[in-house]
């Protein structure tokens, strides 16, 4: 079979040749947007054209088959086009209005969820997991489904005193970026690893290993041409593991997750800020991650009973303090929760006023 | 095919009203081997709690050191289809537009080569291909460079550019996100798929405040949509917004962070010398109010995921810049910032990392910015700071 000639350092192909029509005659000519239903908005331009857009949540992962049936559905509303957002929705864009219904329509037969825009939960962004990834402490697919099936109202219908941002990551390597979402589960390890030092002397490189760990807890052990880990200094990062294979990181009864709370991005109102910490572990408990779902929708539960319209998870936080925060979702405080790492002269109460 | 495995424990993730990732493994699993070991491998770690990839191994395609991922599963006996199960990055166009003819080409080439399973999109913006043998990668190179579509980047290298909606359906992009983006994509085409730099290097573009890409999160070059001037109101609108039931008092003078906004029931004024441009009020008043005219972009540096010191969150570097086609200025800029993190860093230091250790002088100089009070949230605290040379002149 002849294959067709390859093509090196083009990039990727030019987006203009995805816009669609009134995107192309109204690009950075939009004047507002109106959001008319939690699942669609319109923009309306300068010269008053107007572009609908239709929101859906996905998996992420999806399947060719799937891929060729949202095509299907953007071939017969929306002359074609589509587009995915940051967190991984999908947008139909449609310009004749009349057309926006009969979409909906089909869209609930074929049980797709319509919603995410304006104050509630978006899709939770999110990482490899078991699905995928060497480094996994967890599935991260599977807690996105077991928190979205219990959050999936905030996300179709019910309003939230502002944007709720939700973020899963398998690992403390966080490719999902969850230091700085309203509210995140990051997968941790709490035990040292395990040396196989047989195959770290085979397999390992010993400088590099040593020098993977941040808190320097590895030294060379000349003796068994392996390594010695300092049971005092090591985090459980997982760092060495991923540079050495044979440091054993995964235990299956002690890894859990952790739930970071009031993170922002955005520079609306106050700075952005970076998630800290809720709750030290709750152990993996597939499939359904129940503890870890329950807790999530408690702290969710908590701030729309408590914050202020507009209110970020952070800022409503930052407003009743910290002390309140616990107090009011029941979460114990606890060691773990006080910073002994990069960050605690910046993290301690350096002043005599605070709440019970 | 399908159907090899009992998978109780994932059936139960096909229960509820999201969208099921196991719903799509079983879907590919009908018609792939691939996709159906992944579905008995991934129950199989349902089961144990625990994961089984092999990390690493040196995989590719011919004059390009990255855009592919390879990962072999640890059970190739028990799980013969993903005992290569690769991940190819396909750069995404800007602001993931497509069509559907496009989708559907880039469907039909994944059927015949991998898994039929996808990530519609990998955290760095990259449309993810999940799952193909070593042997096919070169093919399916061929497939899709010829019709136009290239790889993404891995490894220590530039990293996928990537933007938020921008011009193309947002008023409040100041800048246009997606030429930007494409544009740096497009000069950094050797970069990206050459690693050759101390570690990754990751350049995301918001087109405001609102920073619907994370772009200061986790981005080591932020550019982020700004402006100088006066923030226009339309005075008509506002009566509008509080007509229709809005408190303008307590959602939008209240909450201006700066206090520099009143309303007194007929007219609302912006003392704009004091505002931040912090987007509040006109993201809950978007026909009321809009931002000034004279528009450009901050660039911040320095964001990163806590690996392995802490997190970052990016800086102000530059205050404001104007960005206009074909955005010289910025890959100046840009080029400037690379070069000097790649004779300084260490291996697997990001370059927020290293101006914490070489300070924010030499990062400025190299860049030729002078130091401006936008730079810092207070100045320094201590006394114990260094003088140089060309302080005394
Ligand atoms: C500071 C908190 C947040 C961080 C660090 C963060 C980081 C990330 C990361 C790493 C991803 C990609 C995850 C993946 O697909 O595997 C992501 C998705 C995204 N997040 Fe967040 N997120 C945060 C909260 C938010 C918030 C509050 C916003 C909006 C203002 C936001 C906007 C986005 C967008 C646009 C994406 C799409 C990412 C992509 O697929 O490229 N994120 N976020
Ligand atoms: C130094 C810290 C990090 C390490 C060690 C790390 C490691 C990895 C590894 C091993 C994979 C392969 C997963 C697979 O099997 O597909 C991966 C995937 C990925 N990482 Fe990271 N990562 C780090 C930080 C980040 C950050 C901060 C981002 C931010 C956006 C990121 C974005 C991605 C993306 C987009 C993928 C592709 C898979 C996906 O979308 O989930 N990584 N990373
Ligand atoms: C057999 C050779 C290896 C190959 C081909 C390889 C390939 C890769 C690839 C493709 C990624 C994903 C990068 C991304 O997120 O885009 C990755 C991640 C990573 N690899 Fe390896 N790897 C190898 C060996 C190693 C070794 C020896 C180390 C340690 C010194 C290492 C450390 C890491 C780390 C920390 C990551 C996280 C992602 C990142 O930092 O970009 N790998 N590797
Ligand atoms: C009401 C004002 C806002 C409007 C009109 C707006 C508009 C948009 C648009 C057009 C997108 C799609 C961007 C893309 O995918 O490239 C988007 C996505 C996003 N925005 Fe904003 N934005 C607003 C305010 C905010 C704020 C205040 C935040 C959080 C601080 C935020 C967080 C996000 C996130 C997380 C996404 C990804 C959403 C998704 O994919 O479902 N936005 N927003
Ligand atoms: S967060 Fe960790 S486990 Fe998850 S994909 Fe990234 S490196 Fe892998
Ligand atoms: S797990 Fe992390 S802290 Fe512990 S030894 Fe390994 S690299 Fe060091
Ligand atoms: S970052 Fe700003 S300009 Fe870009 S889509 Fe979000 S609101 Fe619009
Ligand atoms: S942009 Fe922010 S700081 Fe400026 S007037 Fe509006 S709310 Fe106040």
């Amino acid at each position: 079979m002849s294959l067709p000639e390859r093509q090196t350092d083009i990039g990727p192909p030019h987006y203009e040749k995805f816009l669609p029509p009134i995107v192309k005659k109204n690009y950075g000519k939009w004047a507002y947007h109106e959001v008319l239903t939690p699942g669609t908005m319109v923009h309306v331009a300068e010269g008053g054209d107007k572009l609908y857009t239709v929101r859906v949540g996905s998996p992420r992962i999806l399947s060719t088959d799937t891929i060729r049936e949202i095509c299907d559905l953007a071939e017969k509303y929306c002359d074609g086009y589509l587009r995915f957002t940051t967190r991984n929705n999908v947008e139909f864009l449609l310009s004749d209005q009349k057309k926006v219904d009969p979409l909906l329509a089909e869209l609930k037969a074929k049980k797709y969820s319509v919603g995410g825009i304006g104050p509630r939960i978006s899709n939770i962004v999110h990482t490899q997991g078991w699905v995928h990834c060497h480094s996994a402490c967890t599935d991260a697919s599977g807690l996105v489904k077991a928190i979205m099936d219990e959050l999936h109202d905030y996300f179709t219908t019910k309003a939230l005193p502002n944007k709720v941002r939700l973020a899963v990551a398998c690992c403390v390597n966080m490719c999902g970026a969850v230091h700085c979402s309203d509210i995140a589960v990051v997968a941790i390890h709490r035990k040292v690893p395990v040396i196989d030092d047989v195959n770290v002397g085979k397999m390992c490189e010993i400088p590099t290993t040593v020098a993977s760990c941040p808190t320097s807890a590895i030294r060379p052990n000349p003796k068994t041409k392996s390594i010695t880990i300092n049971e005092e200094k090591c985090m459980y990062c997982g760092n060495c593991f991923t540079v050495c294979p044979p440091i054993e990181i995964h235990n299956p009864e002690q890894d859990g997750v952790a739930i970071v709370v009031g993170g922002k991005v955005g520079s609306l109102r106050t700075n952005p800020k970076f998630s800290k910490l809720a709750i030290p572990y709750i152990p993996n408990e597939p499939p359904r991650w129940p503890s870890t779902v329950a807790a999530i929708k408690n702290i969710l539960d908590v701030y729309a009973a408590n914050a202020k319209k507009h209110e970020r998870v952070g800022e409503w936080i930052e407003r009743v303090g910290w002390e309140d925060f616990f107090k009011l979702t029941g979460i114990p405080f606890t060691f773990q929760h006080i910073d002994d790492f990069t960050f605690m002269r910046d993290t301690m109460r350096n002043s005599a006023a605070f709440k019970y | 095919m399908g159907g090899k495995y009992k998978t109780p424990m994932l059936d139960e993730l096909e229960k509820g009203p999201w969208p099921s990732f196991v719903t799509e493994i079983k879907k590919a699993a009908k018609r792939t081997q691939m996709a159906d070991d992944e579905l008995g491998q991934v129950e199989k770690s349902y089961v144990t709690k625990r994961g089984y990839w092999k990390h690493g191994g040196i995989v590719g395609v011919l004059g390009y050191g990255g855009g592919v991922i390879g990962r072999y599963s640890s059970l190739p006996d028990e799980f013969p289809g993903i005992a290569h199960f690769h991940t190819v990055r396909l750069n995404q166009p800007s602001g993931f537009f497509y069509t559907a003819e496009a989708l559907r080409m880039i469907m039909d080439i994944w059927d015949k080569y991998g898994s039929g399973l996808t990530n519609m999109h990998g955290s760095t913006g990259d449309l993810v291909l999940l799952g193909t043998t070593t042997e096919n990668l070169e093919p399916l190179f061929a497939e899709y460079s010829s019709r136009g579509w290239d790889l993404g980047g891995s490894g220590s290298a530039m990293r996928t550019p990537s933007c938020c909606v921008g011009q193309a359906r947002c008023e409040w992009a100041c800048i246009d996100t997606m030429n930007i983006c494409n544009e740096v994509t497009q000069y950094y085409q050797d970069q990206l798929h050459r690693p050759s730099f101390p570690y990754k290097f990751k350049i995301k573009v918001a087109g405001c405040a609102c920073d619907c890409v994370a772009a200061i999160a986790r981005a080591d070059l932020s550019i982020i949509g700004t402006w100088k001037d006066n923030i226009r109101i339309d005075q008509a609108e506002v009566k509008k917004y509080a007509d229709a039931g809005m408190n303008i008092q307590a959602e939008i003078i209240d909450m201006c962070p700066t206090d520099c906004m009143s309303y007194d029931g007929k007219t609302m004024k912006i003392n704009d010398v004091q505002c931040n441009r912090c987007m509040h009020c006109i993201a809950k008043m978007t026909k009321a109010l809009k931002q000034g005219k004279v528009k450009g972009a901050t660039l911040l540096v320095g964001s990163k995921a806590p690996i392995v010191v802490g997190s970052l969150l990016s800086w102000v570097v530059v205050p404001f810049i104007e960005l206009k086609a074909p955005f010289d200025n910025l890959k100046d800029l840009a080029d400037k910032m690379i070069e000097w993190w790649d004779d300084n860093a260490k291996p697997r230091e990001r370059i927020g990392e290293l101006i914490e250790v070489k300070g924010m002088r030499p990062f400025l100089e190299a860049i030729e910015m002078p130091p401006v009070p936008q730079q810092v949230r207070e100045p320094r605290k201590d006394p114990f700071f260094f003088w140089s040379e060309s302080d005394f002149n």
